[in-house]
């Protein structure tokens, strides 16, 4: 039970965090925020990882398999892709074209 | 590798995905935000295969491989326009890896023969629904952005008695689950009925309501993520999972009051707003002014102050490119030009500003609603594209519209206003709009690009 209490005091302080930190992004970064914190929810592949790895029997190993495979997906096309629109958002400039 | 050098990298993984999600609240130092938690991410998978339970790495190391090559591929490969779908894809396989990574949690408990009600099931339990329900969610939200099905509503009836009725068994076998752990099999039941009760509660949601969904079901990955913590006893998964459950569940809230609805009105397919066909005539019969690209020029070269306000049309006919070449060739001339972006402009939040962005447009130009509405009396023409329920003035006026009380662009009070849509067919609420036939609003009827490329010929030859 104390793993759970412990687990539990780190869950709502994180969404208190994620609370004040998310208020403050500005409407015009709303998509690449989605697709940033997507990536982050991929953390899941830390999971796969171990149910992969383990080796313990055929199925958790293919049930992990799989999970590596989505998580993947999820992480680096979620970066990547918000890299991508970041690198387009254009500095101000008084004069431009 | 000591387990506890283990969970200090996972702890310096937590600070950057923190420290990384901080960094968006700034164009300038989002970049870096980004690279911060891909960098946290990065060391959180260096440091999970320094673990000493995984004894076996060569399909590992192929299934990542294949994984980045297919994510990569979809980041690169993947139009601006249709980022939606993509956002709504990742988010189901977000959800579906942690489907499966509780699954084999829990085939682990019952090796280790944990006592009866243990936290660790409860926490397998919510993950595979939150998982399931996201998984085929997104899916359906994702078929509908693609096209691939109608991206209108989907209803029949006695469906919210069947949503009721599989949520109902959800928890019940849940239940079950948790009281006797033994049978394995019961958590791919709760699986099953999860994922049938995903597809149907997304099936009704239509177009312009997608922005609620897509950010309910991002806030969903999250929190099924941060349940598979539990799960594994695992504190990265339950921070990050933490961080995106409160992100997404922010973004479905602004959404959400962008249109002056409830969370719960939206999911269960919205007002159904009854076609009232001779009203439409009512208010269009002889009042509508369609104009030409010339005289739109013309009204441009007088004026000192422009607004764009772009909508859901402008993506569809890729128009983004040429709007941001009008905008740039009239402040060439001396013109102030702004962007006002509704929330809920688009399929998602933010996709105006990224498209927009995606054509070069600074962000300085990019407005939010209260900005662009303290400014619209002083706007010589406000220049609507593809946007046609967030500038419906009834929202303001008529307290029977089934849109009354959305906060709407007030483009009305500007001093002309020019819409360049393809007909006067309704918007996704399926209401008339009275600003098409408004005194001082111009209709340019045609293709979005075409027709701002035919103001831009006029504009450089007048």
């Amino acid at each position: 039970m104390d793993t759970f209490i412990a687990g539990l005091t780190i869950f709502v302080l994180a969404l208190f965090a994620g609370f004040e930190i998310i208020t403050k992004v500005p409407p015009t970064l709303h998509t690449p925020l989605m697709s940033g914190a997507n990536a982050i929810s991929g953390i899941t592949i830390v999971g796969a990882l171990l149910a992969a790895g383990s080796e313990r029997d055929a199925i958790s190993s293919w049930l992990g398999l799989a999970a590596i495979l989505f998580a993947t997906v999820n992480v680096v096309g979620g970066f990547l892709v918000t890299h991508r629109m970041l690198s387009m958002f254009r500095r101000p400039s008084r004069k431009d074209s | 590798m000591s387990s506890v050098f283990i969970n200090l990298g996972y702890l310096g993984a937590s600070a950057l995905f923190v420290a990384g999600l901080k960094g968006l609240a700034h164009p300038r130092s989002a970049p870096r935000g980004n690279l911060m938690g891909a960098t946290g991410m990065l060391i959180a998978v260096a440091m999970t295969l320094l673990d000493r339970r995984i004894v076996s790495f060569q399909a590992i190391a192929v299934t990542l491989a294949v994984g980045a090559a297919i994510g990569a591929t979809l980041a690169v490969k993947i139009r601006m326009t249709a980022m939606p779908q993509l956002v709504a894809l990742l988010n189901g396989l977000g959800g579906g890896a942690s489907v499966f990574v509780a699954g084999v949690g829990l085939l682990e408990f019952r090796d280790t023969a944990v006592p009866g009600l243990s936290h660790f099931t409860v926490a397998a339990v919510a993950s595979g629904v939150i998982g399931a329900v996201t998984f085929w969610g997104s899916l359906v939200a994702f078929a509908k952005l693609q096209e691939l099905i109608t991206d209108g509503s989907i209803r029949f009836p006695g469906q919210q008695l069947v949503n009721l009725i599989l949520a109902a068994a959800a928890g019940g076998l849940a239940l079950w689950l948790v009281l006797t752990p033994e049978p394995h099999t019961a958590y791919w039941l709760v699986v099953a009925v999860s994922s049938m009760l995903g597809l149907l509660l997304v099936l009704p949601v239509g177009g312009a309501d997608m922005p609620v969904v897509i950010a309910l079901l991002n806030s969903c990955s999250g929190l099924a993520a941060a349940a598979t913590g539990f799960v594994l006893d695992n504190n990265v998964l339950i921070i990050a999972g933490s961080l995106v459950g409160a992100s997404g569940f922010i973004l479905t809230q602004i959404m959400c009051r962008a249109m002056n609805r409830s969370l719960v009105d939206v999911m269960a397919g919205g007002t159904t707003a009854a076609p009232r066909d001779n009203r439409a005539e009512d208010i269009y019969k002889g009042r509508v002014k369609a104009g030409s690209p010339e005289e739109v020029a013309l009204l441009f070269d007088a004026a000192r102050r422009v607004v764009i306000v772009p909508g859901f049309g402008m993506a569809v006919s890729q128009a983004q490119h040429v709007v941001a070449q009008l905008a740039a060739l009239l402040r060439s001339r001396g013109v102030e030009v702004e962007f006002a972006v509704h929330p809920v402009a688009g399929r998602m939040p933010g996709h105006m500003n990224v498209l927009l962005a995606e054509a070069n447009v600074p962000y300085d130009l990019l407005k939010d609603l209260d900005e662009s509405n303290s400014s619209f009396d002083r706007t010589d023409v406000a220049l609507v594209i593809g946007a046609n329920d967030v500038v419906n003035p009834a929202a303001r006026t008529d307290p029977a519209s089934p849109i009354a009380g959305m906060p709407i662009l007030d483009v009305d009070k500007s001093a002309t206003v020019v819409v360049v849509k393809r007909s006067l067919s309704p918007g996704f609420a399926g209401i008339p709009n009275p600003l098409f036939a408004d005194g001082k609003t111009i209709m340019l009827f045609g293709d979005g690009r075409e027709m701002v490329q035919a103001i831009m010929k006029a504009l450089k030859e007048g």
